[in-house]
């Protein structure tokens, strides 16, 4: 996966809270294999229902502004795949689901936590706007307003340079072959028996 | 709600069952991420993603000996010989190659011990106390019953997990939630759930994890904890957990995969120091007392939309603008009227089964309502594992359903998210034992109200919504 840092794009709006992945992705298509592609998958059974769909209006949006708690529900990383392959590059909302929040990360998909969330919804409508996003300085600029997200700094080193977590953990390869070793001499019961 | 009490002398120096949990499996600590060893891995069906990533890198399954294949969301319910769609062979055929690649151990769809990933774990000894416990489904939190550390993850986390046997996560917040006094007649620990849900939204608990406390939580047998625990995700916390104590002992005890011997005695030893200590102190600590807990349906499109069964549904008019429009929009995909009672609201059939109610003892309280009655609605009853069903065929408990005119299937998630094509046909409403109500998750434009496997049975007697205290007296 290719890291990014700078990102400019166009922001649209989904004026919708509580965004579960089931919502994101329905389930009858989470057989295919990502080479398949996913992005026709987004909010399918919505977007069809739906004359107007914000995202069927503007379809090279890549920065997609929501209501809070998004990503809730099941841990179906299919719905961060689904949004990347679509060409989504970051998601703002007052807050997301703890799952879908690592899910985005390990995938380049910037979660913006913000209160603010609400008012640029409030002012963007069903209209677009351009966005610009520094991963380094973590900002998001939208229009004329500027937005100072928070991120960590684990993150933030993930998008930047796109890696998953497996890259940063083989350099631990000896700690915890170690911490396994003490495990199973320690805990003899951890083991499963049969 | 309030804080903790912080006036305990060192209180700084007690711990949470979550800092007990945490210290025991942490192999390193940097930038505020933790790397965790995971004692048990499960993985089913929807793995694949994480197995692919795994063979893009060409790396093998650190510890084999430590994961578990279940062959569950996809697995068909009937005719399990010919199955009919070609894209659930394929899924189920692709874990079963995965698990062979790597020496994983596998419950498949022809072993007699098959069922879903979070029934099957415990029921085979292989969730255990102080363990931590990882799958990629976020329902994981049903583990935490036995007071482990149990909690879903993303199919990138799966692949980490495969690869290295363990995680990097950031420690929650710790939070606790207390019931107070005693359960009335047919309030279960899915009416508990509902209840807190309900009370502090599906975000309420975000970031948070979840111990369970209190005279009516540890009144709770080991099956209803664990429905208790695996709904601590539809409150928006990843983990939910209750001390074990010699509930869990027992039921632990003997079972296939647990510990024997001297094996046992030093991991009781153990067991026993799982408890939050006295004084230890809590980010969030929540009440709710007993009383006040009543049969919960809910009526919407999240799970904190719930109502106790005789309460009538919201109407958005005197409702404040965020709230008003989001009872707006699920009132309407529901197809229901505002103001009018939730009670007495026709239901096109009904689901009893799932992770979150599909064992022995929900199938009993079921059929303690459904003995020698008709049900109005057709509805489908799928046991959470093949051992579940044997127990409930030994029990007849599969005559009473299947007399009262009920569908008596083999086990799987089903129709809790349709994958194996157990769905609910559009506009069709559903009384459900499971754990979602979203949009479409039991099939596109379904409506799902959840309650517990004894509403449901109620829901199927009268073909509405129906408060079960009445159709239950006398019979338990
Ligand atoms: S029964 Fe439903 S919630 Fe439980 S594991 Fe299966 S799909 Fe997930």
């Amino acid at each position: 996966m290719a890291g990014w840092t700078v990102h400019e794009g166009q922001a649209v709006v989904l004026d919708r809270r509580d965004v579960d992945t089931d919502q994101l992705i329905p389930a009858r298509f989470m057989s295919a294999s990502r080479a398949e592609g996913y992005g026709g998958f987004l909010l399918h059974d919505l977007r069809e229902g739906e004359g107007d769909f914000p995202l069927t209006r503007h379809p090279q949006a890549s920065v997609l502004i929501a209501g809070p708690n998004f990503g809730c529900g099941s841990s179906r990383e299919a719905a961060v795949y689904a949004l990347v392959d679509a060409g989504f590059k970051a998601v703002v909302a007052e807050s997301f689901a703890d799952i879908f929040a690592g899910n985005a990360v390990n995938n380049g998909l910037l979660p913006i936590a913000t209160a603010q969330a609400a008012q640029i919804r409030a002012e963007l409508g069903g209209d677009t706007a351009r966005a610009h996003i520094d991963l380094g300085s973590r900002v998001l600029t939208l229009g004329s307003s500027r937005i100072d997200f928070d991120l960590s700094d684990t993150a933030q080193t993930k998008l930047m340079n796109g890696w998953d977590d497996i890259d940063l953990t083989r350099a631990y390869a000896g700690d915890i072959r170690s911490f396994r070793d003490r495990r199973k001499s320690d805990h003899t019961w951890v083991w499963p028996k049969a | 709600m309030g804080t903790g009490d912080c006036t305990v002398p060192g209180a700084g120096l007690m711990q949470t069952l979550l800092d007990k949990l945490w210290a025991a499996h942490e192999i390193r600590a940097e930038n505020g991420q933790s790397l965790l060893w995971v004692d048990r891995h499960l993985v089913h069906e929807g793995s694949h993603h994480a197995f692919a990533r795994l063979a893009d890198r060409k790396m093998a399954v650190a510890q084999p000996e430590l994961t578990f294949g279940v062959a569950d969301h996809y697995a068909p319910t009937r005719q399990r010989d010919s199955i009919a769609d070609p894209k659930v062979q394929v899924m189920l055929d692709r874990l079963d190659a995965n698990c062979r690649r790597h020496g994983i151990r596998l419950f498949g769809l022809g072993d007699p011990r098959q069922g879903i990933v979070h029934v099957i774990g415990p029921e085979q000894g292989l969730t255990l106390p102080g363990l931590m416990i990882n799958c990629g489904d976020s329902h994981t939190s049903t583990h935490g019953a036995f007071g482990a550390l149990a909690f879903g993850i993303g199919a990138t986390q799966v692949a980490h997990v495969l690869a290295t046997q363990t995680l990097w996560q950031a420690k929650p917040r710790a939070m606790r939630i207390r019931f107070d006094g005693r359960a009335g007649p047919a309030v279960t620990a899915k009416d508990m759930a509902l209840h807190w849900i309900s009370r502090l939204g599906v975000g309420g608990a975000a970031g948070h994890a979840v111990e369970y406390a209190g005279e009516a939580v540890r009144a709770l047998s080991m099956e209803a904890r664990m429905t208790l625990c695996n709904l601590s995700i539809e409150g928006g916390a990843r983990f939910g957990m209750i001390a074990p104590d010699q509930v869990t002992f027992d039921y632990v005890a003997g079972r296939p995969f647990a510990p024997e011997g001297a094996d046992w005695d030093r991991a009781l030893q153990m067991w026993q120091t799982l408890q939050s200590d006295a004084g230890a102190v809590f980010d969030i600590e929540a009440r709710f007392r007993m009383e006040d807990v009543a049969p919960t349906v809910t009526w919407g499109t999240t799970p904190d939309q719930a109502l106790p069964i005789g309460s009538c549904l919201p109407d958005p008019a005197k409702l404040d603008a965020t709230q008003a429009e989001a009872a707006r929009d699920a009132l309407d995909y529901m197809g229901l009227q505002p103001g009018r009672p939730l009670e007495g609201t026709p239901v096109d059939q009904v689901f009893l089964g799932s992770c979150t109610n599909g064992r022995i003892e929900d199938l009993r309280l079921a059929a303690a309502v459904l003995r020698g009655r008709r049900a109005r609605v057709p509805g489908l009853v799928s046991p959470g594992s093949m051992l579940v069903k044997q127990q409930a065929e030994a029990e007849g408990l599969d005559r009473v359903f299947r007399d009262a005119g009920l569908e008596w299937t083999a086990s799987g998630c089903s129709m809790c998210v349709g994958m194996n094509g157990d769905l609910v046909a559009p506009g069709q409403r559903c009384a459900s034992s499971t754990n979602r109500n979203f949009r479409g998750r039991q099939g596109r434009d379904a409506r799902t109200h959840l309650m517990s496997p004894v509403m449901v049975a109620a829901a199927a007697v009268t073909g509405t919504l129906t408060d079960a205290r009445p159709l239950l007296e006398g019979r338990i």
